[in-house]
């Protein structure tokens, strides 16, 4: 198994909800996945071959849409941007960078026999909220 | 100390500022102040008065801080009028018997509506219109009479247009009667009142110019929505509810009349520049002031007399600066503006003139008799250059008059405008402020926003803050965003030269990092304008924004709308069928588009690719009504139908939307053809506008809506449709070339050197010798094109990945809601509902599931 590298500790994983085959998603383009428990999550591969997962409700608009963001970086922080506004939020961690008191709920993925899948509850990062 | 006492008698606007005035400089305390005000009300907003219709909310109006409250030196009596003045004892008699004396005294009673001595001007239904007061018993009147009653308002001036747009928004029908030959003959010259008496009667007064009013008499037994007979001077009648005069003002100069002050031939209190009467300890100030002989009847120039009376109590020597008499309103919604010598009266001043009876603009530049020198202006209809125009009075004029006033001439530059000139017109930031902040090292727009304020309301003077930063050496950034350097155009021609057909390769060798939201789009839009390939193929596919990734348009709640294609609006009873019936299945809301297009609105992802199968089969494309790409071709009826039209312009708007059609580009694009001047598919509004002669098409460009709406501009006239059809080919191509990210065609075209002279020689002339190669990129444009949507209706690939949840295809998203109880079906953005859903088993990709899905809580 090979849980892909999220900094902060996730204390709390009660579950994995498998998403899809690896080889499916597109580097830069995100899909959503509907987590046990009825969370949603948006799931990215990026250029890098690196996989984030995130909250897949826009904070801002209120619409589950975040898989459809475009993914890049800004000043080298992976980052999606929303769909609806625009606003840019990190990959690693899920803060939006530009409103610093909203982020998303980030996910942990790993990857088994090539099928990806995500962590059904949000990560809970030390010293702080996700 | 002695304190010593002031006495203001009124209570307006002019006489609340000099006591904010006085008692914000008088530190020490020296100065008791006592306030007489004849209304029941504390100082209000007079100049917003009309603002009370509607409303009737008095508290509105009020000036804040005209109760004082907790400042022991002023004493404000509501409802004392002052009765008498004894200046040998100095010491003023109220009307409730006080007598108060002083030390000085300030006479701010302000004016009082004139009453023309017109037979029966005092009937009951007679009105001034002055203070709220007056306003409630229009009201009443009103009320009483019913809607649509006739209401006459006798004045054209501000004040009367006002009063008639009062009567307006009473439900009446009003009629504005002046005796001039033109309506506000004050502020604008006569050509300006013809546009204005034009643009208020669209708006549903009836004027009548040049005409007096001779009598008012009571209609015995009349209902009381006729109980006025009104005759007038070229012997008409008129039969009204109520009449308003709003005739123009007169100092209320009686009190100091009695006391012996002197007063001007045309009433005033006569003073110097100081604001002294004739007795040394009486001051006069605002409207009842007349300054060395002359009276003013704006606020802004009584606010200085306040000010200067305010110094002078505490020893300073201010004078009465004069007055700037210029004035800029919204008149019901129409633009007027008159500044400096409006009406030419300088010796040997000449007039330019610019008067579109068809677009309803008038402007007037008054210079000086070399032409060097702007004195004045007028404008009306279109006040926007105002800000720019007015700071230039008494300087050197930057460019010919014609040009200034001219739609399509030249804008101000930055150089032109002195520093106090006004370029944030919503945050009141001069040029002077923003070229300091550019100073003091603000680099950038944003940078000048955060400091000055400037360009963070309606955004409209944002290329004008560019300007004064390239001006001031700052050299503004061309590079698209942080991962590449280059310009949109710069990319293009990179691309273009390269063959780098990749967005990986091209940030590779080009750029840095991974890309964004900004180059990504503004790279697929290149690579679609450059070749064939689906929009979806392979990576191209990850670098679409939202719209052009699911080929529809995302709305609010994260669903999509459909905008099926019909060419030149053409649609057949088979295919609105459909679209009823598509409607009526998915639940959709509808609603006819802007071009004329039908929008289906509500589709879920998964749904999509359902409805265009059913517009295909019914012969219909989904349709671009979004990214940044050909939106429509609008027509109106044409020759074929319509008895004016003169082209088949449903025809050639079909041929033209069919062939740009899938074109990607810098910016939205519309198109519109009209089959006759008379412009029913109002094409000059839009990038590219064909309307019909007689003798062929004329094309104009660069039609733009957005902040700064721009008309159309002619390219070239009666063309054949060969040759139509080649000019926008070269034109549109040029424009997908050379454009900036996010820039439409009329920003474009404006910011190429050597304009519209220069666009015309390469569009029309070839002067760049690339007229062929346009030519051919658009014909491989056109040759390559196939329907977006069909394709992926033909691609397991692509088609897999229109579903909500990639691990569920069968779920529809649980948090997409609406509400269907009104009468138009409205998303609701739920938040995060907590909805326990099961999860389907099928993965894509998946041939064994590992793990077998459960029921969440």
């Amino acid at each position: 198994m090979t849980v892909i590298d999220t900094p902060g500790t996730a204390t709390s994983i009660t579950g994995w909800t498998q998403a899809c085959r690896q080889d499916y998603l597109i580097p830069g383009r995100g899909v959503a996945v509907l987590l046990k428990g009825g969370r949603q999550a948006a799931l990215f591969l990026t250029a890098d071959g690196t996989l984030f997962a995130v909250g897949n409700i826009d904070p801002f608009g209120r619409a589950a849409v975040m898989s459809r963001g475009l993914v890049g970086d800004r000043g080298g922080v992976p980052v999606v941007a929303s769909p609806l506004l625009k606003q840019a939020f990190s990959l690693i961690d899920g803060r939006c960078l530009d409103d610093e008191s909203v982020s998303l709920p980030v996910y942990a993925v790993r990857v088994e026999n090539g099928v990806v899948a995500v962590s059904n509850d949000p990560l809970v990062f030390q010293g702080g909220t996700a | 100390m002695e304190r010593k006492t002031v006495v203001v008698v009124g209570h307006g606007m002019v006489g609340h500022r000099f006591v904010e005035a006085l008692r914000s400089r008088d530190e020490a305390g020296a100065w008791q102040v006592v306030v007489l005000s004849e209304e029941k009300l504390a100082a209000y907003d007079r100049v917003g008065l009309s603002s009370y219709v509607g409303a009737w909310e008095p508290s509105a109006l009020a000036l804040p801080g005209n109760e004082y409250a907790g400042d022991a030196l002023v004493d404000v009596r509501l409802g004392v009028k002052a009765d008498a003045i004894d200046r040998t004892a100095r010491k003023v008699t109220t009307s409730s018997g006080e007598v108060i004396g002083y030390d000085a005294l300030v006479l701010a009673t302000g004016s009082y509506a004139f009453v023309p001595p017109v037979p029966g001007h005092d009937a009951e239904g007679c009105f001034v219109y002055r203070t709220l007061e007056d306003l409630d018993g229009i009201r009443a009147a009103a009320e009483a009479a019913g809607p649509g009653a006739v209401g006459i308002v006798v004045g054209g001036g501000l004040l009367g247009l006002e009063a008639a747009n009062a009567l307006r928004l009473l439900g009446m029908t009003p009629h504005v009667v002046e005796f001039n030959k033109w309506l506000m003959p004050a502020q604008i010259d006569e050509g300006g009142g013809a546009i204005l008496e034009k643009l208020v009667t669209e708006l549903g007064l009836a004027v009548h110019t040049g005409v007096g009013t001779s009598a008012i008499e009571t209609v015995a037994g009349a209902p009381v929505s006729e109980r006025l007979s009104v005759k007038f001077s070229d012997e008409s009648e008129l039969r009204a509810a109520l009449v308003v005069f709003a005739a123009g003002v007169r100092p209320r100069d009686e009190i100091a009349k009695t006391a012996g002050l002197e007063v001007g031939p045309r009433g005033g209190v006569i003073t110097d520049l100081g604001l002294q009467t004739s007795d040394p300890n009486i001051y006069a100030i605002g409207e009842v002031a007349a300054v060395e002989g002359v009276c003013y009847g704006l606020v802004a120039p009584g606010y200085s007399t306040a000010e200067v009376v305010a110094d002078r109590l505490l020893g300073g020597a201010g004078e009465f600066p004069g007055a700037d008499l210029s004035t800029k309103l919204k008149l019901l919604g129409v633009d007027v503006a008159s500044f400096g010598d409006a009406h030419a009266k300088t010796e040997g001043a000449l007039s330019v003139v610019l008067h579109d009876a068809a677009k309803g603009t008038y402007a007037k530049l008054v210079v000086s008799d070399d032409a060097q020198t702007l004195l004045g202006g007028v404008l009306v209809g279109d006040a926007t250059q105002y800000s720019a125009l007015r700071p230039l009075v008494g300087r050197p004029l930057p460019a010919d008059p014609a040009a200034l006033i001219s739609p399509a001439g030249a804008e101000l530059g930055a150089d032109a405008l002195p520093d106090d000139a006004q370029i944030c017109s919503c945050n009141n930031v001069s040029k002077g402020s923003i070229c300091g902040a550019i100073a003091d090292g603000a680099c950038d727009v944003p940078a000048i926003k955060s400091c000055t304020n400037a360009g963070t309301s309606c955004g409209g003077c944002v290329p004008m803050l560019k300007k004064l930063l390239e001006q001031s050496g700052v050299e503004v950034s061309k590079s698209l965003c942080e991962h590449f350097s280059q310009s949109r155009a710069e990319l293009f021609h990179i691309i273009q030269s390269t063959g780098i057909r990749t967005f990986s390769g091209l940030i590779a060798k080009y750029g840095k990092g991974t890309g964004c939201d900004i180059c990504k789009p503004t790279v697929a839009s290149i690579l679609a304008s450059t070749s064939s390939d689906h929009i979806l193929d392979g990576e191209q596919a990850s670098l679409q924004d939202t719209n052009d990734h699911f080929l529809a348009n995302l709305q609010k709640n994260g669903t999509y709308s459909v905008v099926p294609r019909m060419p030149g609006g053409e649609v057949t009873a088979e295919q609105l069928i459909t679209i009823g019936e598509v409607a009526k299945e998915f639940g959709l809301y509808v609603k006819v588009t802007g071009g004329q297009r039908i929008d289906l609105f509500g589709a879920r992802v998964e749904q999509l690719p359902l409805i265009w199968k059913r517009l295909v089969d019914a012969g219909m494309e989904s349709g671009h009504a979004y990214g940044k790409s050909l939106r429509t071709v609008k027509s109106c009826v044409g020759s074929t139908w319509c008895r004016y039209g003169q082209q088949d312009s449903v025809g050639m708007a079909v041929l033209l939307e069919k062939r740009y059609r899938g074109l990607r580009s810098p910016h939205k694009l519309k198109l519109a053809v009209s089959g006759c001047a008379r412009e029913c598919a109002e094409a000059r509004g839009k990038d590219v506008g064909v309307i019909a002669t007689e003798n062929g098409w004329n094309l104009y460009v660069g039609g733009n809506g957005g902040l700064t709406p721009k008309h159309a501009v002619l390219l070239a006239g009666e063309l054949d449709d060969e040759t139509l059809i080649r000019y926008i080919d070269r034109y549109l191509m040029f424009y997908i070339r050379t454009a900036d990210r996010l820039q439409r065609t009329a920003p474009w075209q404006e910011a190429l050197e050597g304009g519209m002279d220069y666009l015309k020689a390469v569009v029309c002339d070839d002067s760049l010798g690339i007229a062929a190669d346009l030519e051919a990129a658009m014909a491989k444009h056109v040759e390559g094109y196939r329907d977006e949507w069909a394709a992926v209706l033909e691609d397991e690939g692509k088609l897999s990945r229109f579903v909500s949840f990639v691990n569920a295809p069968e779920e529809s998203d649980p948090t997409i809601g609406f509400d269907d109880s009104g009468e138009r079906k409205v998303p609701v953005l739920l938040g995060i509902p907590d909805i326990p859903v099961a999860v389907a088993p099928q993965l894509p990709g998946v041939t064994k599931v590992a793990e077998s899905a459960t029921h969440g809580k």
